[in-house]
């Protein structure tokens, strides 16, 4: 190595071999700021959470069904006791979400399915770019359109049928979400659908079955734990959306399961306890870092759990 | 056996069936999207204005001769040019007299009228004591009259214009004095209280800023990374715990990059509030783990049999990373660069947190200086309860679309270009 290759001198070698190992060290440390970012993240939201706390007790904010942030301004102010149950916010969060997915979860699978399995070229050419589309738009026009478009139509059509609906209904906040979880459901299923493979369709086939049979009793059940995986990754980005609910659903929190009433999230209640004059220190702010740690945590859970499902599904047909 | 058959055709039938009404419905909902949208935005992109003979009166005007500019924006502060602005439309209606009515009459015109005047005056004092004809932007009602929005039909009390406004726009429209032209505003101004006259031009730069700094940030960090956990690393428990950590950090909702923007940037390190230089960070940390993963993609797709030869030549490690790797990566590399930053660039809930969301008038001059983004002030717009607001934030929209449009556009024409098949 320190022969005619690299030049007959000593010093050259040895010059470089440390430039490389600089560089290399370099590069290591540009790999650890990732996990220094997750560091950071979970410090950040533990110590504020650790001093929120101390004003409100955990089980009061786990299990406490009253969600009304005032704190007093004053020692003598009245009528400002903070209530920091955290109940209805999940509660809303589960309606909303539960909706996005019934709206969601058999167009994006059945989409996936039919591009795969039935869609001419044609059909594929329109179809892959609009989910594309769909994909990329940002989720601030998606809000708009809920606010501009859907909630008043589902006000005028549930008030034209009878029903009590609120203007910011969580309905409204349910659906939009749901057409913009479809193409992710579509891409992740259509991901589990053709690692399944050709074997056991062209077996499902060569014993006669038909399209439909096989993709219902050999496919589906095959790629199972893929889609599973898809729908629990789907529910993850659905919990963490922001600017539709902000803008489509509310801020009273209730604890109801009527989705034409207006809720409120754990991601709006986030961006209105912060966006605001406050002081620093108040429960009203370290509660934004409260939700913010549940929030991290049940998404942490939902995506190792789907992480893990997708590999299973695929380690089985390696 | 045969109604067996039949029975199973037809569950055939339904399923492709079902499968087909799956895809219209997701395409459908797209086009309704994109078509109240456009259908509502396009009007943003025309303004209605005036045309007013301003008489600049010399016992109005100071005397601006021999001045500098800046001495005579300093000598016109006081100035009442909205005085100038009413006298002109006096003039056109001079049969007008309760003070009701002459209210009603120079609200048609917009209060940004009296900035274009100084403006003129600035530019060209030897107005001062002459009679121009100039254009003035129209009031937003005014502007929603003429483009349809508000209909004349409509019941006095559901428009905002009285019967007597609406008879002197049409005055004035069979004049010649109206007409609904280019909205140069709307790219040139900042944001404003006013529908007529706000802008996106602020925002604009405010995105531009804020882009630059994230891709300052993440491009080297990202690359960086990638380099390293696909050449260098070696395969033990550590390099897995980082691989995981990544692709969990991948899938954290965006809005808690924004409160740990929040906790780091503005409360640990007192950076100024609503800067782009802490909006651009903030992405900066939550695009960094996406680009990672695309580069590592990037990388690995170079074949071994380069990276081989290479040091079967006696290059180290290091050169045949510059050398060869890097370089037949980067346009895959470069591709997933310009997607992430187009996410990034529709991204508002982090943000929110870190304050990107006030109401600021003037174009942020660097770094520093407090800004606002594109898809936040489309957010400032949706939330206001003016009418005129509406095709404002869906010209906004429009503009934002058509910038993820040219990004993505690039990023796949720079794929298709540079992208070499093994």
């Amino acid at each position: 190595m320190t022969a005619t290759a690299m030049g007959s001198r000593r010093a050259r070698p040895v010059a470089r071999l440390r430039l490389e190992r600089a560089i290399r060290w370099l590069l290591l440390a540009c790999a650890a700021t990732a996990v220094l970012v997750t560091i950071g993240i979970v410090l950040s939201l533990v110590f504020e959470t650790l001093r929120f706390f101390e004003q409100v007790a955990v089980p009061d904010f786990l299990f406490g069904l009253h969600w009304s942030p005032q704190t007093a301004l004053r020692p003598d102010q009245i009528g400002s006791s903070g209530a920091f149950g955290a109940v209805p916010l999940l509660a809303g969060t589960f309606l909303v979400t539960g909706i996005a997915m019934l709206v969601a979860a058999p167009i994006g699978l059945m989409s996936a399915i039919y591009m795969t399995f039935y869609a001419s070229r044609r059909v594929r050419q329109i179809a892959k770019p609009a989910l594309e589309i769909l994909a990329g738009v940002p989720t601030v026009v998606y809000g708009f359109f809920a606010a501009l478009l859907i909630a008043p139509a589902i006000r005028t059509w549930g008030l034209a049928m009878g029903l009590d609906v609120a203007s910011e209904s969580a309905l409204a906040a349910g659906l939009v979400m749901g057409i913009m979880i479809i193409p992710f459901i579509s891409s992740l299923t259509d991901d589990a659908i053709t690692a399944v493979p050709t074997a056991l369709r062209e077996g499902s086939f060569g014993l006669g079955a038909t399209r439909a049979e096989t993709i219902r009793l050999v496919i589906v059940p095959a790629a199972l734990p893929g889609i599973v995986g898809a729908f629990l990754l789907a529910i993850s980005r659905a919990i963490g959306e922001t600017m539709i609910v902000v803008m489509a659903a509310g801020l009273a929190a209730n604890l109801t399961a009527n989705p034409f009433s207006a809720v409120t999230t754990v991601t709006v209640q986030m961006v209105t306890l912060l966006t605001g004059d406050q002081e620093f220190d108040s429960a009203k702010t370290l509660a934004a870092f409260a939700l913010g740690l549940l929030l991290f945590c049940m998404t942490l859970v939902l995506n190792i759990a789907a992480l893990r499902m997708v590999q299973k599904h695929r380690e089985r047909y390696d | 056996m045969r109604a067996r058959l039949r029975k199973r055709h037809r569950s055939e039938r339904l399923f492709r069936r079902a499968g087909l009404l799956a895809i219209s419905a997701a395409v459908l909902v797209l086009a309704l999207l994109l078509g109240s949208i456009v259908t509502s935005g396009l009007s943003a992109f025309r303004q209605t204005q005036l045309l007013l003979d301003v008489d600049f009166d010399a016992t109005v005007v100071p005397p601006l001769d021999g001045l500098q500019a800046i001495e005579r924006e300093r000598a016109l502060v006081g100035t009442d040019l909205g005085a100038l602005v009413r006298n002109a439309l006096r003039r056109e209606f001079p049969g007008v007299h309760r003070r009701a009515a002459v209210r009603q009459l120079q609200s048609l015109v917009s209060s940004g009228a009296r900035s274009i005047l100084r403006t003129m005056l600035v530019d060209d004092p030897a107005l001062r004591g002459h009679t121009t004809p100039i254009w003035v932007p129209a009031d937003d009602d005014v502007d929603l009259l003429q483009k349809g929005s508000t209909k004349r039909a409509a019941a006095v009390d559901a428009r905002r214009l009285s019967d007597a406004q609406i008879g002197w726009i049409d005055a004035l429209a069979a004049r010649g004095r109206v007409r609904t032209t280019l909205n140069t505003t709307f790219f040139t101004s900042g944001d404003s209280r006013e529908p007529e006259l706000a802008g996106i031009w602020g925002a604009l730069v405010g995105s531009f800023l804020t882009l630059a700094v994230t891709l300052a940030i993440v491009f080297p960090l990202g690359v960086a990374a990638a380099v390293h956990l696909e050449e260098f690393a070696p395969k033990n428990r550590w390099t897995d715990l980082v691989e995981v950590n990544i692709n969990n950090l991948a899938a954290v909702p965006s809005i808690v990059f924004g409160l740990l923007g929040l906790a780091v940037f503005l409360n640990l390190l007192h950076l100024p509030r609503s800067a782009p230089i802490v909006g651009g960070a903030t992405l900066a940390l939550m695009t960094l783990p996406t680009l990672i993963i695309v580069a590592r993609a990037a990388i690995k797709a170079v074949p071994p049999s380069i990276r081989e030869a290479a040091r079967g030549l006696g290059a180290s490690p290091l050169q045949v990373l510059g050398h060869h790797v890097l370089p037949l990566a980067m346009p895959g590399i470069l591709t997933g660069t310009i997607i992430s930053m187009a996410r990034a660039l529709g991204e508002t809930a982090p943000l929110l947190m870190i304050g990107m969301v006030a109401f600021i008038v003037d174009i942020p001059g660097g770094v520093g200086d407090p800004a606002t983004v594109l898809p936040a002030q489309i957010y400032l717009w949706a939330d206001s309860p003016e009418r005129g607001f509406v095709e404002k934030t869906c010209g906004a929209i429009l503009v934002l679309v058509a910038f993820l449009i040219a990004m993505n556009g690039a990023a796949i024409g720079l794929r298709q270009k540079l992208e070499k098949r093994w």
